[in-house]
This record gives C-alpha cells, sequence and structure tokens, in this order.
C-alpha cells in the first residue's frame, strides 16, 4: 500500500531527477505535438508568375536588390528573370546576364565566358521570359540539411535564415535544387528570397511584385479562398518548377514549358 | 582492487555532460522545435521578428501621390500607368530607415533617367509568346543614339502626342 | 566579390546565384576523414583479427590515425564562413542534416581511438610516471613530463598480468566496435553528398559504400608508406650514429617486406572492391539513362574524362593495380604504387566534389574550377593550393609530437 506520504516523497524525487534532465532535452516530444497546431494557422504565402506576361524589363530584380540590401553590383540576387529562345532548327538558348538586373535590351543570348549568340528573328520558334525566386517549399530540402537550425520555414510557410546562427556551411546551397541560395556578400551567411518578409507582414506586397508593371508576379495566400491568386491557382492550369524533387514548391507558374530549367 | 577498465568510459561521460551543460548556457531560450516540427521549424524563436524588422524601402505610388499630385495624375491617365514612380525615382526609403517624406533629413531621389532604363521595355523583342513582343521598340543604334530619351519623350506622358 | 565568384568561370546557361561554393576543403575534408577511418581499419585487422603480419604496422596506424582525427575537422573549419560558430553543430544539432552527424560521430569515434590507445599505451604511461616519481630534484621539464604522464594514466597504476591481460580485452572489443564506426565515420561523409538530391551527379545510394571503399584503400596506403618512410629514416639515423660512435644498437630494421607485401594484399582487395562500385555506378546511371544524362555523359566522358579516366582511373588505380599485382613486389615499386594510390583517391575525391559543380542545375550550362594557387587574400589562401596542402602536411606534424608521447617503435613496454 502506497501511503500518501510515500507517494510524495516519490513524486518529489522523480520530479527531482526529471528537472535536471529536462535541462539537457535536444527535442522535446511534447514540443513536436506543436506542428500540429501550425495547421490552425491562417496564412500560406504562395506566389504566381505569369510568363506570358513578363516582358523581361528586370525591374523587380533591380527592386529587389535595393529591397533587401544585396549589394547592387554582386553577382548575386534573391530573384532573377531567365530567357529561353527556342530556334526553328531545334535549339535552345538561354540567358540571364546579371540576373536580368538591366533587363533585357539585346537580341544576343549571352553564352558565358564573353561569348554571344545573336538569333535573327526568322530563326525563333518560341521565345519568353521566366521569372524566378525562391518557392517556400513545403518540404524544404535547403531546411532539411541545415545542420545547426539556422534556417527554417516559418508557421506562414516562409524559409528564413537566422543570421546570427549561420555557420555557412554552404549545404542549403547545394540542396537547393532551384538555385536560390547564395552566400551573402557582406553578412557572408546564407541567404534567400523571403518574399520580402517585413513587407508582406505588414499587408505590403513583395517589392518585386510592386515593382512589376505587367502583373507577372502576384503573391497570395492559398489559405484564404477569397484571394484573386489562390482563385487562379484553383481553376486556372498552373505548374510548378522540378515538381520530381519532392519538394512541393509554393511559387506557380502560368504558361510553363518543357525547356524551363 | 578496482577495475580500471571503465575509466575511458567516465572521461568521455564527463565530456558529453560538459557539452550538455554548455549547451544551457549557449543556446538561446527560444530556440527549439516550432511549428513546422524538427526537420523544418528547427529554429530560433526572435528571428522571425528580426526579419519583420527590416526597413522598407519602396513605399509605393499611393505613397508619392499627395505631394506630387500633378505628376501622379498624369502617368496614372498614361500608358505607363502601371509603372511604380520608385521605378525610376528610386526608393523612397532608406536601409536605416529614412524616408522622403522626412524633410529635415529628405534622401535626395536619383532619377534614372538613362536610355538603358527605357530599354527595358522599348527594346524590341520578336519573341511570340512573351507580352514584350506587343511593346513598341526603338533600335537604340539608329533612334537618336546620343540623346536622352526624356530629351523628347515624357515618361509621364508617354504618348506620342505628349512630345516636348 | 561573392563568395566562390573567384574561382568560377561560367559557361552557357548558369543562374545567376551558382557558383562553386564547395571547393578545394571538400575535397581534402572526405580525403582527410577518409584516411583516418581506412588507417583505423587497418590497424583493427591486427587487433580484432589476429592477422599477426600486420602486427608492426598496427599499433603505428592506431597513433596515425589518431594524429588524423585531429586534422578531419580542420578543412571543415577553414571552408566555413563562420569557422568559431562550428560548435553550433554541436549546441543545436539539426538531425536531419548529415553534417548534424559529424560532431556525434566524430566524437564517437575520437573516444573509441583514444580509449584504445590508452590501453595501448597503459603500461608505458605507468612505468615513465613511476620512473619520473623516483627521479630526485625534478626539472620544471620532468616536473611537466611527470604531471602529464601520471595524468595519462587516469590514476590506473595497476600493471599486473591480470590487469594488463583485462587491457588487451579491452582494446580487443574497442577495435572491433571501432571498425563500424569508422566505416560509419566515412559513409556519412560519403552520405553528406550521396543525399543531396539537388545534385545528379552526387545523389546515388551507392556514394557511402564507395567512399568507405576508397577511405580504407587511402588509409592502407598512407600507412603503408609512412611506415616504410619511416622505418627506412631510422635504419638511416642509426647507421649513421654507428659509424659515428661505433654503438651496437641491436635491431636495425628497414622497412620489412613481408609487411608491405602483406598489407598490399588488403589495399589491392580494397581497390578491386572500390573500383568495381565506381563502375557499377557509371554503368548503372549510362544504362537508365534519366533526365540527367545528357549532362552527367557530357561531364563524365568529355569536360572531365581527363581527370576521371586519365588521372583517376589510369594513373591512380590501374597503374598501381599493376605494380602490386606484379609478382616480386619490392619496397620500392610499393613506395611508388601507394603514392599514385593516394593520388588516385584524392582524384576521386576531386572529381566527386569539384565534378558534381562542375555543371549548371539548368543541365544547360558550365563551371569551371580555377584553384587559387597563389593567394592574394586569406579566402583564396585558405580554399586555395596552400590551406590544401597545410591540410596536407597537418597530420604528419601531429605525428610527429603525438609520437613523443605514445612511442610507436620501442615496443617493450606495451603488448
Amino acid at each position: 500500500m502506497i501511503t500518501r506520504r510515500d507517494f510524495l516523497k516519490k513524486t518529489v524525487t522523480i520530479a527531482g531527477v526529471a528537472v535536471p534532465l529536462a535541462a539537457f532535452e535536444i527535442i522535446d516530444p511534447e514540443k513536436l505535438f506543436a506542428q500540429v497546431a501550425a495547421e490552425k494557422t491562417k496564412v500560406r504565402w504562395v506566389f504566381l508568375v505569369d510568363t506570358y506576361k513578363c516582358v523581361g524589363c528586370g525591374f523587380c530584380v533591380k527592386a529587389c536588390k535595393n529591397e533587401n540590401e544585396v549589394p547592387y553590383d554582386a553577382n548575386v540576387t534573391r530573384t532573377w528573370v531567365e530567357r529561353y529562345v527556342l530556334t526553328k532548327d531545334g535549339r535552345l538558348f538561354a540567358d540571364t546576364p546579371k540576373g536580368a538586373r538591366d533587363g533585357f535590351a539585346t537580341t544576343r543570348i549571352d553564352l558565358g565566358l564573353g561569348k554571344y549568340q545573336d538569333i535573327k528573328k526568322d530563326n525563333i520558334e518560341k521565345a519568353y521570359f521566366v521569372p524566378k525566386l525562391c518557392n517556400q517549399c513545403e518540404n524544404p530540402p535547403c531546411v532539411q540539411v541545415c545542420p545547426v537550425g539556422a534556417t527554417y520555414q516559418a508557421p506562414d510557410g516562409v524559409v528564413l535564415v537566422d543570421r546570427t546562427w549561420c555557420i555557412g556551411c554552404g549545404y542549403c546551397i547545394m540542396a537547393c535544387p532551384y538555385g536560390v541560395r547564395f552566400f551573402h556578400p557582406v553578412h557572408h551567411t546564407a541567404e534567400k528570397c523571403n518574399f520580402c518578409y517585413h513587407r508582406i507582414t505588414k499587408g505590403m506586397k513583395t517589392a518585386c511584385v510592386e515593382a512589376c508593371a505587367f502583373g507577372a508576379r502576384k503573391i497570395g495566400n492559398i489559405k484564404d479562398p477569397n484571394d484573386p491568386v489562390t482563385k487562379i491557382i484553383r481553376t486556372e492550369r498552373v505548374g510548378v518548377l522540378k515538381s520530381e524533387f519532392g519538394t512541393k514548391p509554393q511559387a506557380f507558374y502560368i504558361g510553363l514549358d518543357e525547356e524551363v530549367r | 582492487m578496482k577495475n580500471h577498465v571503465l575509466r575511458p568510459l567516465f572521461a568521455v561521460i564527463g565530456i558529453i555532460v560538459l557539452v550538455l551543460a554548455a549547451r544551457i548556457f549557449y543556446v538561446p531560450k527560444d530556440f527549439g522545435v516550432h511549428e513546422r516540427g524538427y526537420m523544418y521549424g528547427w529554429y530560433r524563436k526572435a528571428n522571425i521578428e528580426d526579419w519583420k524588422k527590416v526597413q522598407v524601402k519602396y513605399q509605393g505610388a499611393e505613397y508619392c501621390k499627395d505631394c506630387h499630385d500633378k505628376n501622379y495624375g498624369a502617368i496614372k491617365k498614361s500608358p505607363h500607368q502601371n509603372i511604380q514612380c520608385e521605378n525610376c525615382h528610386g526608393p523612397a526609403g532608406t536601409a536605416e530607415g529614412i524616408v522622403h517624406f522626412d524633410s529635415d533629413k529628405l534622401p535626395k531621389l536619383t532619377v534614372d533617367k538613362s536610355r538603358q532604363q527605357c530599354l527595358r521595355c522599348h527594346y524590341p523583342l520578336p519573341y511570340p509568346s512573351s507580352g514584350r513582343s506587343k511593346i513598341k521598340g526603338i533600335d537604340p543604334d539608329k533612334h537618336n543614339p546620343d540623346i536622352e530619351c526624356s530629351m523628347c519623350h515624357n515618361p509621364h506622358h508617354p504618348n506620342l502626342e505628349g512630345m516636348r | 566579390m561573392v563568395h566562390g565568384e573567384i574561382w568560377t568561370i561560367k559557361e552557357l546557361f548558369v543562374t545567376p546565384n551558382e557558383y562553386i561554393y564547395w571547393s578545394v576543403q571538400i575535397v581534402m575534408y572526405p580525403f582527410m576523414t577518409g584516411l583516418v577511418a581506412g588507417a583505423f581499419v587497418l590497424s583493427s585487422l591486427y587487433h580484432v583479427f589476429g592477422i599477426k603480419e600486420l602486427k608492426d604496422i598496427a599499433r603505428f596506424a592506431l597513433v596515425f590515425s589518431f594524429a588524423l582525427l585531429f586534422v578531419a575537422p580542420m578543412p571543415i573549419m577553414l571552408h566555413l564562413q563562420f569557422p568559431f560558430r562550428g560548435i553550433n553543430v554541436m549546441m543545436t544539432s539539426h538531425f536531419t542534416s548529415a553534417i548534424a552527424a559529424f560532431g556525434i560521430v566524430f566524437f564517437t569515434y575520437g573516444a573509441i581511438v583514444a580509449s584504445e590507445l590508452w590501453f595501448l599505451y597503459r603500461k608505458h604511461f605507468v612505468v615513465k610516471a613511476n620512473a619520473l616519481r623516483d627521479v630526485q630534484d625534478k626539472t620544471m621539464l620532468q616536473w611537466m613530463e611527470y604531471l602529464m604522464y601520471t595524468g595519462l594514466t587516469l590514476g590506473a597504476f595497476d600493471i599486473s598480468e591480470q590487469a594488463l591481460h583485462r587491457d588487451e580485452k579491452a582494446i580487443k572489443v574497442l577495435a572491433g566496435i571501432g571498425i563500424p564506426v569508422a566505416c560509419f565515420l566515412h559513409g556519412y561523409a560519403g552520405f553528406i553528398f550521396g543525399s543531396v538530391k539537388a545534385n545528379a551527379l552526387w545523389m546515388t545510394p551507392l556514394m557511402p559504400v564507395i567512399f568507405i571503399m576508397s577511405a580504407i584503400v587511402s588509409g592502407i596506403a598512407l600507412c603503408m608508406i609512412t611506415y616504410i618512410v619511416v622505418m627506412e629514416y631510422r635504419k638511416f639515423m642509426i647507421k649513421r650514429a654507428r659509424k659515428r660512435w661505433e654503438t651496437s644498437l641491436e635491431e636495425v630494421k628497414g622497412a620489412e617486406l613481408h609487411v608491405v607485401t602483406m598489407t598490399a594484399k588488403y589495399l589491392v582487395f580494397f581497390l578491386i572492391f572500390a573500383i568495381s562500385l565506381e563502375l557499377l555506378d557509371l554503368i548503372f546511371r549510362g544504362y537508365t539513362a534519366v533526365k540527367s544524362w545528357d549532362m552527367l555523359r557530357t561531364i563524365i566522358y568529355e569536360r572531365d574524362f581527363y581527370d576521371i579516366f586519365i588521372m583517376q582511373y589510369g594513373i591512380g588505380n590501374l597503374i598501381p593495380l599493376i605494380l602490386f599485382l606484379s609478382p616480386g613486389l619490392t619496397i620500392r615499386r610499393a613506395v611508388l604504387g601507394v603514392l599514385l594510390v593516394l593520388f588516385g583517391v584524392f582524384m576521386m575525391r576531386w572529381n566527386v566534389v569539384i565534378g558534381g559543380q562542375a555543371f549548371s542545375l539548368t543541365f544547360a550550362g558550365f563551371m569551371h574550377y580555377h584553384l587559387p594557387i597563389i593567394p592574394h587574400d586569406w579566402e583564396t589562401f585558405k580554399e586555395g593550393l596552400g590551406g590544401a596542402l597545410s591540410i596536407f602536411l597537418m597530420p604528419f606534424v601531429l605525428f610527429y609530437f603525438i609520437a613523443k608521447v605514445f612511442p610507436v617503435f620501442s615496443a617493450k613496454e606495451s603488448h
């Protein structure tokens, strides 16, 4: 028979042992259940790109670099625009000089190593521009591989980088199938598009969406059924990039082509 | 006589305890498993607030409207209506949080009047299925190559009737 | 300048943020951990399986493995943008990342090697400590030595037959546990690459196994070369001393041919296994020919052909195999063979790490890596030829000091 006194004694002892053990916890199982609560969040940011509307002016890239303090002349960028030109003889040419920060004011394709290829109008079968940015994947491989928990997915789906905790190993850069990550030239930590987190959380649009005069870029909340972006994604034909990696990207594209990499 | 075989094990346990103890002091209190679980939600919670604190630079056309109502009104009636003021005039805010409206510390906006700026859209690219092919363009090498576009064209009234 | 820009040259369609972010230090990293694991496996072959022919090299290999152990994390430290934050890997480990396992596996492995060494040298420590204790009027240096050896005994001064027998048993157990841990240490280095799904060249479940095999090959090769060099050097020094003072030291042994021959057999065995796996991987990729194959074929058979087929397979694998397998192995031929094997394994790491970044995610562009040779700042030094060479020389420097505490060749006081 357990007396009340014994019971109390034991409880105190167990609690006494448990408290310092709790201090050593690495993963608290109770916190793991917190993810269930995440289902209740009302916001999940998604992006919608209409490649038919994009004219390759590059205002989005310019705005992004200024807005997010990525040095203007550094050859890295959180968002960029790619140009694809398919010729009648079945060849693909694509480029993105300086990430299209200055737009595309030439018909010549940048082949790297200082070489260019001019493509005559008659030889063009199809040609278009594709803006790129972080897909804020539902299963972000970059987050999975971070050894220290310096990059993570915020409750609203945006993948952020903790500049005070990043060790700069570059594993996330390697793990991203979309090439959106790089080392920030000033902070030297991993850097990526975060849908202008400081803007969207204030009810503003991202700098690139704001700068786009053609409506090629849109941001929305997929959990809001009345959001125009949600409506388009739900009712129209949209595609995502590199779905074969199982990352569940959340940047949707209208007019996506097989040739888009 | 005591068994000495376990001595190295004790040394190892000692080191483990030291590392675990160091964690208590080193790791911020809000670092842990959050909404997306251990795989995607293992982070320092306060960092979300850090990101929210970043200064907004591009304020949007509505910000310019009240003072620059003339140009605002003009461009809104033109084919350039969707182009943000700041695309050419530069962002109205700075990284330090100073905005154009704070008259005493007014940062001077630098207008980009370069030909390059206009050619972003008005260099003709015959790309089918891209909106670019529908925009009127000029050949920059032949169309008055030495002068700025705004010498003749008013970007707020881009129609040819609005020529200066 | 953006990190990586200085040594990356882009060609055709490469997206703006793509650079060769993992440069020569990440080549050095699996190369060095490979040497650690290989050296340990070699020593365990004697301790666990009782392969007597390896006795001479086993003790040596273990001490060398210990020296290498300290070098293994150094390439990462030189690679990290924030080396001092490296401790975060231990503090907030995110185990879904292959790199996070490093702290745990590395520590476990280090503990095993250190413990095994302790059992192996405990008698030596006790004898030393006791001898120093009895010295009257110790000098400062002797005091330090005395304290160090006393500390190293961990207070276990019992060197009776019984106690030493227990040491031996412990060594055997530790060596036994150590083999899988060593393989794991290196296998996970392979996993770091093999699990990157974004990289078409890296992603294969064979990667960890290939890494382990080539690791053992390189570890054995390094032990052989160091063994031969050290033994020959000792012989040379003793001979010179003899000439001068007419001393009569009894055993003046150079490198023993039978030790070298025996070790070479194991080297050849693991080498063949490693090559088979690599070829299997290559054949499989070619046969299944998924979307990425067009690009990989261009990289493997065209752009990196010289590095892969001439440098790695030809000079690094085929020639050593011929050298070892043709009858009548001599020490000199073995030296040449193992040097080429080491080079071959290095090239394999190179072709994986650099080769995996030689093409763009678009599969329509290439990146060329130019190893910075003459450094003009800290970054081009540490991620250039200078940094790589420093890392390569480090284990030998460390070995020199560690061998002072753990005498490798005076085999009398220990097992």
